[in-house]
C-alpha cells in the first residue's frame, strides 16, 4: 500500500486546518497505509513542550511517525530537548527520501 | 496516472484572475489528456451553492466583463468526465446541506477520504 | 549504484510573501544534493521567482548598505541550484506557467528557466518518482 506524507505548515493554534491533517493522518493509517506527518515552519508551534493539548496527541497515540523539521523548530527556540514525547526532530531530507520512496506527499 | 486535485481555498484571487486558478488548471491538464478528480473541502465546497454571483465590480471606470463562475466550471468539468467530490461534513458546517447545490457532485464523509485517495495515483492539494 | 529519481514540485507563492518559498527552495536543495533531478512548474505568483530584474536594496534600518545587506534574491537561488545540480550530475528544469507570466508582467527570466503551460506540468508530473504541490493560501 502506498505510503502517505502529511506535511503540515500551519499553527494549529490558529485554524482548524491542522486538526483535520491529524484526523485524516489518523483515518490513513487506520486504512493500513504507512503514514508520516511532517511539521514544518508554524506547524512545529504544536511541538514545544507545555503547549496546549491539540489533535496532534491523538496522532501520536498510533504508529504515525510525527516529525519536526529541524530548522523550523531552530528558528523558532524550540529546542530538540523540549519537543513533546514522540516527535523527533527530522532535515528536510526527510520529506525528499519519503517522496523518492514514491510516498504520496500532501503539503497542508 | 489519475490525479486528485484538492481545491480547499475559496475564492482566493477569483475577481482577478476571473477563475478558480485551481479549478483552471485542472480544466487545461484535461484538455492535456490528464486523468483527474476534484475534491473540495474546507471553504471551497461553497463553490457547489446556487446562487453565486461575482460580477458587478467597477473600479473608477474599469468593468469587470468576465466574473468568475466556478460552480459553471465545475459543472463543465463535470462533463469532461471529471468526478466533482464535495466532503458532506464541510458543507454542513457551513449550513449548505439545506440549499440548492451544483448537480452531479459527489459527496464523500470525511471518514471515506481514504478510500477515495486510494483510486487515485496521487493526490495534490492545491 | 543510487537510483536515479525524478521530483516535480509545484510552487505558487510569488517571493517576499511567504516561509512556503524558502522550505520549498531547501526541498529543491535537498533533492539535488542527491542527485536526483528536479522539475519545478511555477504557477500564479511564483512566475516571479525567477524574474531577472529583481535587485538588491540597502537595510537603512540596519545600517546596512546594498553590499552589506546582501539581500536575497530568489532569482539568484535558482541559478545557485542549477549551479549545484551540475556539480551533482543532476538537472533543475524551471518552467513558468506562461499565462501567469504575462498577467505579471514578469517574462524577463533568469537563463535556464522557460516559458510553458500546464501541459508540461502534466508531462513532468507524469515522468518523476513524485510530485508535490505547494499550495499557496
Amino acid at each position: 500500500m502506498r505510503g502517505y506524507l502529511l506535511i503540515e505548515s500551519r499553527d494549529p493554534f490558529e485554524s482548524t486546518g491542522a486538526a483535520r491533517t491529524c484526523e485524516l493522518a489518523i483515518q490513513l493509517r487506520a486504512a493500513g497505509h504507512d503514514v508520516a506527518l511532517f511539521l514544518v515552519q508554524n506547524g512545529v508551534l504544536a511541538v514545544r513542550s507545555g503547549a496546549r493539548r491539540t489533535e496532534l496527541d491523538k496522532v501520536l497515540g498510533t504508529k504515525i511517525e510525527v516529525l519536526a523539521d529541524d530548522f523550523s523548530l531552530r528558528e523558532r527556540g524550540i529546542a530538540p530537548a523540549s519537543l513533546s514525547g514522540g516527535v523527533k526532530a527530522a532535515p528536510i531530507d526527510s520529506v525528499v527520501e519519503r517522496m523518492a520512496a514514491g510516498w504520496n506527499a500532501i503539503w497542508h | 496516472m489519475k490525479v486528485l486535485q484538492i481545491v480547499e481555498t475559496a475564492y482566493r484571487a477569483t475577481t482577478e484572475e476571473q477563475d478558480d486558478t485551481v479549478i483552471w488548471i485542472s480544466h487545461a491538464m484535461r484538455g492535456a489528456s490528464a486523468e483527474l478528480g476534484v475534491l473540495l473541502t474546507g471553504n471551497a465546497v461553497n463553490y457547489v451553492a446556487g446562487e453565486q454571483d461575482g460580477s458587478g465590480l467597477m473600479l473608477g471606470a474599469w468593468r469587470q466583463t468576465q466574473p468568475p463562475a466556478p460552480a459553471q466550471d465545475l459543472a463543465a468539468l463535470m462533463r469532461k468526465d471529471v468526478p466533482v467530490y464535495c466532503v458532506r461534513e464541510d458543507l454542513a458546517e457551513r449550513g449548505l446541506m439545506e440549499c440548492k447545490l451544483l448537480e452531479g457532485i459527489v459527496l464523500m464523509s470525511r471518514n471515506q477520504l481514504p478510500r477515495l485517495f486510494g483510486e487515485y495515483d496521487q493526490v495534490w492539494r492545491w | 549504484m543510487a537510483t536515479k529519481h525524478t521530483l516535480t514540485f509545484v510552487l505558487m507563492d510569488a517571493p517576499f510573501e511567504s516561509a512556503r518559498t524558502t522550505t520549498a527552495f531547501r526541498l529543491l536543495h535537498a533533492a539535488l544534493d542527491r542527485g536526483y533531478d528536479v522539475n519545478v512548474f511555477a504557477y500564479e505568483g511564483a512566475v516571479a521567482l525567477s524574474f531577472a530584474k529583481q535587485a538588491q536594496h540597502p537595510n537603512a534600518v540596519h545600517g546596512r548598505d546594498v553590499a552589506q545587506e546582501d539581500h536575497p534574491l530568489s532569482k539568484n537561488w535558482i541559478a545557485a541550484l542549477m549551479a549545484h545540480a551540475r556539480t551533482r550530475g543532476a538537472d533543475l528544469k524551471w518552467v513558468n506557467c506562461g499565462l501567469c507570466v504575462d498577467e505579471r508582467g514578469v517574462g524577463e527570466a533568469i537563463e535556464g528557466a522557460r516559458r510553458g503551460s500546464p501541459a508540461d506540468c502534466w508531462k513532468m508530473a507524469q515522468q518523476s518518482t513524485a510530485t508535490l504541490v505547494i499550495p499557496t493560501k
